[in-house]
């Protein structure tokens, strides 16, 4: 027979792990609709003082899977890794708006860091290369005009709440490499990181491993004015 | 935050892949051992190819079918399904789709093999590997998602290559990327003639770009009516047979186009 005191103070405890239970159910709730709605985009704001500049972002629509250009003038600073930055943040906070037709949460604070580095030289390039002073061979070191390398620096709050999904994922990808590359032509190469790790896929599809080529993500069927 | 930033020769890039040329052809002699070894198993996967293109299958041939349910075991893919309901993991979906496919096209005389036949996981290798040994006239790769609309149909991104080169275990679809397009144009056809909405695209997909066969990523989608409204929901079985009798069709319309002489 299981004395009276035992039985009372199992019932209490089992009350109490259902309480328990269901307000950490309701606090995990909540912390799941503060991630979705994306409010937190302080840190990304362009400074008020800089002036307004036309920017064009292609923004991605899930229903066709298009690109669409869209141009907006946006305050942008003169530093090309702060304006890649502010202009991706635009991007991701359309994503991040309700009824978007590419619904991403998390928006422009997202974009932790955009790096803007020579493309590097391929490192099977024969070794009698063009003579040091051509302009091929000076065009990887110079800051004015060669060619770029794009390392965009995700949040792992938005790869860990961006949807799953081959198209989705794509599209994400896909936009932020042609929007790179509408507003800074010299950028060719996106790379990108989730909190300055490489990782191996956004949400399970699209590959973050590999460098993708800026100039060529524009997909075919898309693109509507 | 310190951020490394090691950029390393990666040996493709998408949207179109970064050619380097180390990894297209097979640079058997100079190669480091691993690569050697992995250049040596296309070779020997790609001799164990037939001649196909050459000549038509004879019409007692078996034409075979990959049937490739992504995900599985611990890579549970995408949550289906609205967010306030139940959700189902994408690899229960995959799953469920290849198996009502493979029993569709087993009836109508083609010999399919699987990726996967239950909740298990499967490297991206693994599944190349068994795409390759079947030496399939299709390989469809089957994923589900909430977003979007329709059927997502994507072939890999990688440049076309020719068919006689050899390459490397990691890009070789790029031998197959021209007739992985036609198949895609075909499966799109008869996704349209069911009356479904379809969007085409190329995407780096690491299990497709290693498969030796026209390959085709499916993504399946919910069906929207005008205003977005959901006609056809992921768990709704007339829908889920409705996707699977379409993509029967298209694989019989397949096969017609490539037994044509
Ligand atoms: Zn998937």
């Amino acid at each position: 027979m299981i004395p009276r005191y035992q039985t009372i103070l199992f019932v209490i405890l089992l009350v109490a792990s259902i309480v328990m239970s269901v307000v950490l159910w309701q606090l995990r709730d909540r912390a799941h609709q503060r991630l979705l709605a994306g409010q937190d985009s302080a840190p990304t704001q362009a400074p008020e003082v800089a002036p307004a500049e036309q920017a064009t972002l292609l923004v991605a629509n899930d229903t066709d899977n298009s690109l669409l250009t869209q141009t907006l003038s946006l305050p942008l600073p003169p530093s090309s890794g702060a304006r890649a930055r502010a202009i991706l943040g635009k991007l991701l906070d359309l994503y991040a708006a309700p009824d978007a037709a590419h619904p991403v949460p998390g928006g422009a604070a997202s974009i932790a860091q955009v790096f803007l580095l020579p493309v590097p030289a391929p490192d099977d390039a024969p070794v009698s290369g063009p003579p040091a002073n051509s302009p091929q061979a000076a065009a990887p070191k110079d800051s004015g005009t060669g060619p770029q390398l794009a390392v965009v620096n995700l949040t792992g709050a938005f790869a860990a709440s961006h949807p799953s999904g081959l198209e989705t994922e794509t599209l994400t990808v896909l936009s932020i490499c042609a929007t790179l590359h509408a507003n800074l032509p010299r950028v060719t190469q996106v790379r990108f990181l989730v909190d300055g790790q490489t990782r191996l896929t956004l949400a399970g599809h699209a590959d973050l491993t590999r460098t993708y080529l800026a100039a060529q993500a524009v997909p075919a069927e898309g693109n509507h004015p | 935050m310190p951020v490394r930033l090691e950029i390393r020769p990666l040996p493709t890039a998408s949207i179109q892949p970064l050619r380097r040329s180390h990894d297209a052809p097979c640079p058997i002699l100079f190669a480091p051992f691993a690569k050697r070894m992995g250049c040596l198993l296309s070779l020997s996967l790609l001799a164990a190819l037939p001649a196909f293109g050459q000549a038509p299958p004879a019409p007692a041939a078996r034409f075979v079918v990959v049937l490739d349910a992504a995900h599985g075991g611990d890579d549970t893919g995408g949550r289906l399904g609205n967010p306030t309901a139940a959700a189902q993991p994408e690899k229960a979906f995959t799953l469920a789709l290849s198996v009502r496919v493979r029993s569709l096209l087993a009836a109508r005389g083609f010999s399919v093999v699987t990726t996967r036949e239950s909740d298990v996981s499967v490297t991206d290798d693994r599944r190349a590997e068994i795409a390759n040994r079947a030496n399939a006239q299709a390989c469809l790769s089957l994923h589900a998602s909430q977003s979007g609309s329709g059927i997502h149909l994507y072939a890999s991104s990688l440049t076309p290559a020719e068919p006689a080169r050899l390459l490397a275990w990691k890009t070789a679809q790029a031998a197959y990327v021209t007739r992985s397009l036609a198949l895609a144009g075909v499966l799109n056809s008869a996704l349209g003639h069911a009356a479904m909405t379809v969007t085409l695209g190329s995407t780096a997909l690491p299990s497709i770009d290693s498969m030796a066969c026209p390959a085709v990523a499916i993504e399946i989608a919910p069906e929207l009516g005008p205003n977005r409204a959901i006609t056809g929901a992921l768990d709704d079985p007339a829908y889920q047979a409705r996707v699977a009798t379409a993509l029967a069709a298209a694989i019989v319309q397949w096969r017609a186009e490539v037994r044509q002489p």
